[in-house]
């Protein structure tokens, strides 16, 4: 291994292990991530939970059905939250001490992403836990691992998708579009309900929207098996949203003058 | 202090906090912005749900969830409104107020002025939204206004709990942290789902829930002529909460001014 890889995977850990201490320090951090989603989980499964009634409905446990989004939904908030923490750092002039480091920009963005995709574990397993109290069905080895993957993957296209946004706007006040772009992409798939009985526009948008590919995938273990036919489409999803965004972040990353 | 003056303290204020609203995006887009979405989505996602049996007649899933729409908005607007008069006494504004020759309760009610307007917006925006995107308000004009007036009416009521826990604790995290209690209350009640549908423990909490209640005195002109069991159900559970919050306000307010504003 070269010395510069070495320096910058030392880097990337130092930025992780920052992110780390501000969990161990302000554990109050983590609540609202953890917080929102496993409300919103009781919370719709406990008002929609008769949907699974109607005809074409493809799982008899609304809890089964909704417990990925549930997971994506805390993997975003936190992702989300490594961007209101950059635009806190850009505000509070920390940041431009980092710019002034040897380390290259993309170094410095791998590590932010990297403690979200971390950090978004946290949520997941929290509402896994909730879950399986309530009666999510065991999804397997093979549907938990692709949760897993996709809970990380969600944690890293939302901390870019929030450090993009930072690195323009240079202010917390950017937080409610950090927030809402990971609540739009989410939602506006097969969450509610399998495609067939979404209405409206919402029917045309889950249809097209990359991320009801990255659902799909991470619910198949939740509602039946896993199969590699249901498996690559929300890979190759995610690994496009992630290219998509992080060309985004680094561009920003690099137009940041210090 | 005459009334005439109060009148013009709350005028004041009131505009204030709706400018400071309307500017800051982190304390707008709960109101209108977060609502919105949220009522797109679900109609478009739980559509469906008016096919099961047990459910209300309608014309649309937009027509029954437009009210929980709204009353949802107020709840949020209602924090927001406790966010940002935690943050005025954050920021020593609220002292400069106890240190003019003004009415202390004005200084509260220009507040809770500012929610009601913020609620009337958010009604008359839900409205507007809901009749482009095809709902029908079979009550007409008529009950169109009776929504403006129970949201707006309901704003205050919830906007009181807001004010109370912000002069309570003068901290704008604490109020911050009432967010998630907005969806609990809301889950709780049959904002966007008949009860008579939803699972247990929830369905039978939301039978007995003030703001099904009120959602519901919203709602019925929407889907239904309007009732004097379901008006006087929203009206009496309006006046229930505005009692209890603007009576926990008085109290808070006392006990800061006791402890030296």
């Amino acid at each position: 291994m070269s010395v510069g890889w070495r320096a910058d995977i030392e880097m990337i850990a130092a930025l992780v292990r920052r992110a780390a201490n501000e969990l161990l320090r302000v554990p109050g951090a983590a609540i609202p991530g953890v917080l929102a989603p496993t409300i919103f989980f009781l919370g719709l499964t406990s008002v929609f939970g008769h949907l699974t009634l109607l005809p074409g409905f493809d799982s008899s446990s609304y809890q089964s059905f909704l417990i990925p989004i549930s997971l994506m939904q805390g993997a975003g908030f936190t992702g989300a939250a490594t961007g209101v923490n950059l635009a806190r750092d850009i505000e509070q002039g920390w940041f431009d001490r980092l710019l002034v480091s040897p380390a290259p920009r993309s170094v410095l963005l791998a590590g932010l992403v990297i403690s979200a995709s971390l950090r978004s574990l946290i949520p997941a397993a929290v509402l896994l836990v909730v879950g399986f109290a309530l009666g999510v069905s065991w999804p397997g080895v093979g549907g938990l691992v692709m949760a897993v993957v996709i809970v990380m993957g969600m944690g890293t296209l939302a901390a870019l998708w929030g450090c993009a946004l930072a690195l323009k706007f240079r202010s917390q006040s950017a937080a409610p579009l950090m927030q809402a772009g990971m609540f739009v992409l989410i939602l506006t798939t097969t969450a509610y309900a399998p495609l067939a009985l979404l209405t409206g526009w919402l029917h045309t948008v889950a249809k097209y929207n990359p991320a009801t590919q990255i659902v799909e995938s991470a619910r198949q273990g939740f509602v039946g098996g896993v199969s590699w036919g249901d498996t690559w489409p929300g890979l190759l999803a995610l690994a496009a949203l992630m290219a998509v965004l992080a060309a985004f972040a680094l561009r920003g990353m690099r137009r940041t003058a210090y | 202090m005459s009334l005439a003056a109060d009148l013009r303290v709350i005028w004041a204020l009131g505009g204030r906090a709706v400018k400071q609203t309307m500017r800051r995006p982190q304390l707008f887009a709960p109101i209108i912005v977060f609502p919105t979405l949220l009522l797109a989505i679900q109609t478009g996602g739980a559509g469906r749900g008016v096919d099961l049996p047990g459910f209300p007649q309608v014309n649309g899933f937009l027509d029954f969830i437009l009210a929980g729409a709204m009353i949802q908005s107020t709840l949020l607007a209602a924090n927001s409104g406790g966010i940002a008069l935690a943050v005025d006494i954050e920021m020593g504004f609220t002292d400069r107020l106890l240190a003019a020759p003004i009415s202390r309760y004005a200084m509260v009610l220009g507040r809770l002025a500012g929610t009601a307007v913020l609620g009337a917006f958010s009604a008359i925006w839900f409205i507007v939204i809901g009749l482009i995107f095809g709902a029908q308000i079979d009550e007409g004009v008529p009950g169109a206004m009776v929504m403006i007036i129970f949201v707006t009416l309901s704003a205050v009521a919830f906007g009181g709990i807001g004010a109370a826990v912000a002069l309570r604790t003068g901290k704008a995290s604490v109020v911050q942290g009432l967010f998630p209690l907005v969806f609990v209350i809301l889950f709780l009640s049959s904002a966007f789902f008949p009860a008579n549908l939803m699972l247990e423990p929830a369905a039978t909490v939301a039978q007995y829930n003030p703001i099904s209640f009120i959602v519901e005195g919203v709602r019925d002109p929407v889907i239904s002529s309007l009732s004097l069991n379901a008006f006087a159900k929203a009206i009496g559970s309006i006046a229930l909460v505005g009692a209890i919050s603007v009576g926990l306000s008085a109290f808070a307010l006392r006990q800061r001014l006791r402890m030296g504003g």
